[in-house]
């Protein structure tokens, strides 16, 4: 029997489900993924209202109506900008960005790099299954070149985005892969990227039970010579860990060692953290600079009552 | 306007030559002067054509003129032009300056002047290389004028103050501000390099003008200020506290003049990637509870209007967006004068987006609007558009310090406390608003999508709930209509209802400036002349503006664009046709004498659209005669042909 003190409400994962209908195609990875969200934030004990989490547009944009935390659904592609202002405004909520693979690698190509960049204290979880399925199929950016699944209706002539290459070469710090249909092993990752200081990209793989024909459960359960098709790095004694910050020579070998996890010949896929490197963030620079912010968040200060009576005196 | 004297610098760019004009006004400003300041440059960081326009006056005035009184040119180009080039694009600025006027050259220009055949003005030349190495000499530095080249625009700078008979100490003050407290070596020598040309020029010079520098009035307490100054002091007044941005001419001097000020006021200026990032940061910086804005010219602003039929269908209090014009389409010209967004702002995004669209008139309007923009965002959940143009941006006024003792932050209507689950971010209410949550705060909780959604913001596409969503989304356009007063929505000077008008200058914009001193100068009583200032765009003032314009014998409409756009929008709001539409599209904004010669000509029997370009009415294709014009010049000369020296001999010691 439970010994928990009764006085103190701990937040369950159920707390962060919303009460809307969900209309995802039955047996979709994207439920796994919400899924594994709503965990990992019952695992650090955030409550619904600390937490922001913005979506793009497809079928991983609905994410944010099934979420019970503030929701916003917002435009395609156009996640990280959206991420980026709410910590501007409010660097004490958990933000959370939900994409699809058209969405973040596609569209939001742009914002994607920015957003590597700026290193705010974010986690981008990005459903990745190869097609822009609410289009009804289209190859998306991942998918590999000369694959078609049946959706589509010639094969792709294009190369695959590596999102995890692409992350490590645009500087998010905390660079990850889960399976959608391994939830709770995700949902561990997703905590670890939400604990992160800086920002940090999880790479969802996942199926679409509908369109994509090729990635289907059976492929991500397959074996290679003996081994399962997916396997954690954690279990190999892989360590994605900078330990040194301030060394340069390590930061490099750690993102060689990812870049080669990344790109894994022969078919088998790892899953897990491949780096993770621990520096200021983008508010900590903005606290350095901004005094503000080192006593509350933006939108906790009193801005409405300024002086510029000097600025006027500047132009006398 | 009689007494007023315009002063003119031209030079390449990079020369420094905005840094002197800027001083004379600054140093102008104290003695208690009035100045208005116009400047012109070239899309490039080096080398091309720049010219800066200094209009000095015993009283207030808001635009520039077209004569010049006194020319100083820094190199041969504002002589004569860039007619060396295979399509040359000017032909110097010597032909602007008023008959008895003069023109301060270097001697290393001389071989140009006989080209200019300019006989009826004051050619005043003078030996800046070899004054700047006396100036160099006694700091230490001998024969080093090559080096200090640059300096030539403080010598240019010196050189017409003292052929003006003005004081130079207060010259003297203003360049040391200029440099700040860290360079006093650097400030000394630029002073004393002045005092050079200034003792040079007034030994010889002073006094033989036939123009002069009006009377100065009584100092008192002024600013002199830009546009974008104007529009940054605000939104730190507003309390804004996110603004994003992507470097564009001509809006990133508002938000480098923002940067500078993060640490004084807590404000956070971020620099996006791109265009779309910075207005969908700065929507969700609006729903985040901050006071959010943006700032871009044209080519920005196509990109944007997805964000802003996003932030009008989730809402979001903001952004307030400042729209820096300049000439269109594509590119067009980045440095350059034209008033050609505003049926672009007022239409851009998909479906019908709800939206406040303000122009403001003058640097006082910029200030106010901006301010009242954000409380507009705020009281109305609503994007809000702040027209400004190139011209009201680049160019510096004297004014009386803003007021800010009157000015109150509306943040609108929040969430009340008691919410207790049933919390509805866009609920029906009866004055369309819906009380906003901020994230963070706890039984705030809500959804917000961009699709089309039901009170609690969850997707929906029934009928009846469209129906509502969208009177309440344009509802709101119309509460604010009943709610802005109307001194914010226009600006009337005339004869008072039912008097008749004889003839109505309507404009918007910058413009204002020149049709307010116009009229101010030819008709201060408004016997023949009245002015209709339209300041609020969405929504439009339809109402009042009928009232006025029905009461019009002749209305002449005023349009810093090609295809005189408020005179069509003007139709549309209120069913009139103006009678003559005036429109300016060659780059360049409307200048005092202008609106006189524009009125003058708008006569029975005149077409309907009257084209102004360099102080005259033009017959279309103009622009072909006056090329052809400067290609005969050429060839009449040519010594025209030869490109320009680099640098003039007198320097290489």
């Amino acid at each position: 029997m439970s010994t928990a003190p009764t006085d103190v409400k701990t937040v369950q994962p159920a707390d962060f489900k919303s009460d809307i209908h969900n209309d995802w195609c039955p047996g979709c990875g994207d439920f796994g993924v919400i899924s594994a969200v709503q965990m990992a934030l019952a695992k650090l004990q955030v409550p619904p209202h600390r937490v922001a989490v913005i979506s793009g547009i497809g079928c991983a944009g609905k994410s944010a109506h099934y979420m019970n935390a503030y929701s916003f659904h917002t435009l395609h592609g156009r996640v990280m900008p959206s991420v980026t202002a709410m910590k501007l405004a409010n660097h004490d909520l958990t933000v959370i960005g939900v994409g699809g693979d058209g969405d973040a690698y596609g569209i939001g190509g742009g914002h994607f790099v920015a957003g590597g960049r700026r290193n705010l204290n974010i986690t981008y979880v990005v459903m990745n299954n190869d097609v822009y399925a609410l289009t009804k199929g289209q190859a998306s950016p991942t998918i590999a070149k000369g694959q078609k699944t049946k959706s589509m209706s010639e094969a792709s002539i294009m190369d695959a985005i590596n999102p995890i290459l692409l992350a490590l070469a645009c500087g998010y710090t905390f660079v990850a892969r889960g399976y959608a249909l391994d939830t709770k092993y995700l949902s561990e990752i997703i905590a670890q990227a939400i604990e992160h200081r800086g920002s940090a990209l999880v790479d969802v793989l996942q199926t679409c039970p509908t369109y994509n024909d090729l990635h289907t459960k059976g492929f991500y359960a397959g074996q290679i010579e003996g081994q399962p098709r997916l396997y954690r790095l954690d279990q190999t004694g892989y360590d994605p860990i900078v330990h040194n910050p301030d060394d340069p020579v390590e930061i490099a070998q750690k993102k060689a060692q990812a870049l080669l996890k990344s790109q894994e010949p022969g078919g088998r896929i790892p899953l897990g953290v491949y780096y993770k490197l621990d520096v200021p963030t983008y508010e900590d620079h903005l606290k350095a600079k901004i005094p503000g912010l080192q006593q509350k968040p933006l939108a906790e200060l009193d801005l409405y009552h300024r002086d510029i009576t000097p600025n006027l005196q500047e132009l006398m | 306007m009689g007494s007023d004297f315009c002063w003119m610098i031209g030079g390449p760019q990079g020369s420094g030559l905005n840094v002197s004009a800027e001083i004379l006004a600054k140093a102008l400003s104290r003695s208690g002067y009035y100045v208005f300041g116009q400047i012109e440059y070239h899309s490039n960081i080096k080398g091309k054509h720049s010219a800066y326009k200094l209009r000095i006056s015993g009283e207030h005035v808001s635009s520039h003129l077209d004569a010049v009184h006194l020319l100083s040119s820094l190199d041969e180009e504002t002589l004569i032009g860039d007619l060396y080039h295979e399509f040359p694009a000017h032909r110097g600025h010597v032909h602007e300056i008023a008959p008895g006027g003069a023109l301060l050259y270097d001697v290393e220009q001389k071989k140009f002047i006989e080209l200019i055949g300019r006989k009826d003005i004051f050619l005043w030349e003078m030996p800046y290389a070899e004054l700047l190495d006396r100036a160099l000499t006694e700091a230490g530095k001998p024969g080093q004028a090559r080096a200090y080249r640059i300096m030539t625009n403080t010598l240019a700078l010196g050189a017409s103050v003292g052929a003006l008979g003005f004081d130079f100490d207060p010259v003297a003050e203003a360049i040391r501000d200029s440099f700040g407290a860290k360079a006093g070596k650097v400030a000394d020598l630029n002073v004393n390099a002045a005092r050079y040309a200034y003792d040079y020029a007034k030994e010889r010079f002073a006094g033989q003008l036939k123009f002069a520098l009006p009377a100065a009035p009584p100092k008192r307490e002024q600013i002199l200020v830009k546009g974008s100054q104007a529009v940054g002091m605000a939104k730190i007044k507003a309390g804004c506290g996110l603004q994003t941005y992507y470097p564009i001419s001509p809006a990133t001097d508002e938000s480098v003049y923002l940067e500078g000020y993060q640490s004084d006021h807590n404000l956070v200026v971020l620099q996006t990637e791109d265009e779309v990032s910075a207005i969908d940061a700065a929507v969700m910086g609006a729903h985040g509870g901050v006071r959010a804005s943006t700032s871009t010219s044209g080519p920005g602003f196509a990109l944007m209007p997805e964000g802003l039929g996003f932030a009008a269908i989730t809402e979001a209090p903001g952004p307030v967006l400042v729209l820096y014009q300049r000439g269109g389409p594509s590119t067009g010209l980045p440095t350059r004068q034209e008033q050609g967004d505003l049926l672009f702002a007022l239409n851009a995004g998909q479906g019908d987006i709800p939206r406040i669209v303000m122009a403001s008139g003058d640097i006082e309007e910029c200030f106010y609007d901006t301010f009242d923009a954000f409380n507009y965002a705020d009281r109305y959940q609503i994007p809000v558009i702040v027209l400004v143009d190139k011209h009201m941006a680049s160019c510096y006024q004297t004014l009386p310090p803003f007021k800010t003792s009157h000015l109150k932050v509306d943040r609108g209507l929040v969430k009340p406390a008691n919410t207790n689950g049933d919390y509805q971010r866009y609920a029906f209410t009866k004055e369309g608003v819906s009380p906003r949550s901020v994230p963070g705060q706890t039984g705030g909780i809500f959804w917000s999508t961009s699709d089309e959604h039901d009170p609690r913001g969850h997707i929906t596409e029934g009928i009846g709930n469209r129906l509502a969503m969208m009177e309440k989304r344009m509802g709101k356009v119309a509460l604010a209509a009943r709610e802005i007063p109307d001194g914010k929505k226009y600006i009337y000077l005339g004869p008072a209802a039912p008097q008749k008008i004889p003839v109505l200058a309507v404009c918007w914009g910058s413009t204002k400036g020149a049709v307010h001193d116009a009229l101010h100068h030819a008709d201060p009583h408004h016997a023949k002349y009245a002015m209709l200032h339209i300041r609020l765009m969405s929504p439009f003032p339809s109402e009042a503006a009928k009232n006025i314009l029905s009461r019009a014998e002749r209305v002449v409409c005023f349009d810093g664009n090609y295809s005189g756009q408020l005179a069509r929008l003007i139709r549309t709001e209120t069913g009139i046709s103006v009678h003559h539409s005036v429109v300016k599209y060659d780059g360049r904004p409307f200048s005092e004498d202008e609106i006189m010669v524009a009125l003058e000509a708008a006569k029975p029997g005149v077409g309907e659209r009257l084209v102004i370009s360099q102080g005259r009415v033009v017959e279309p294709g103009h622009g072909n005669l006056e090329f052809d014009q400067m290609l005969e010049l050429r060839e009449a000369n040519p010594k025209m042909l030869a490109p320009m020296v680099p640098l003039p001999p007198g320097y290489n010691r």
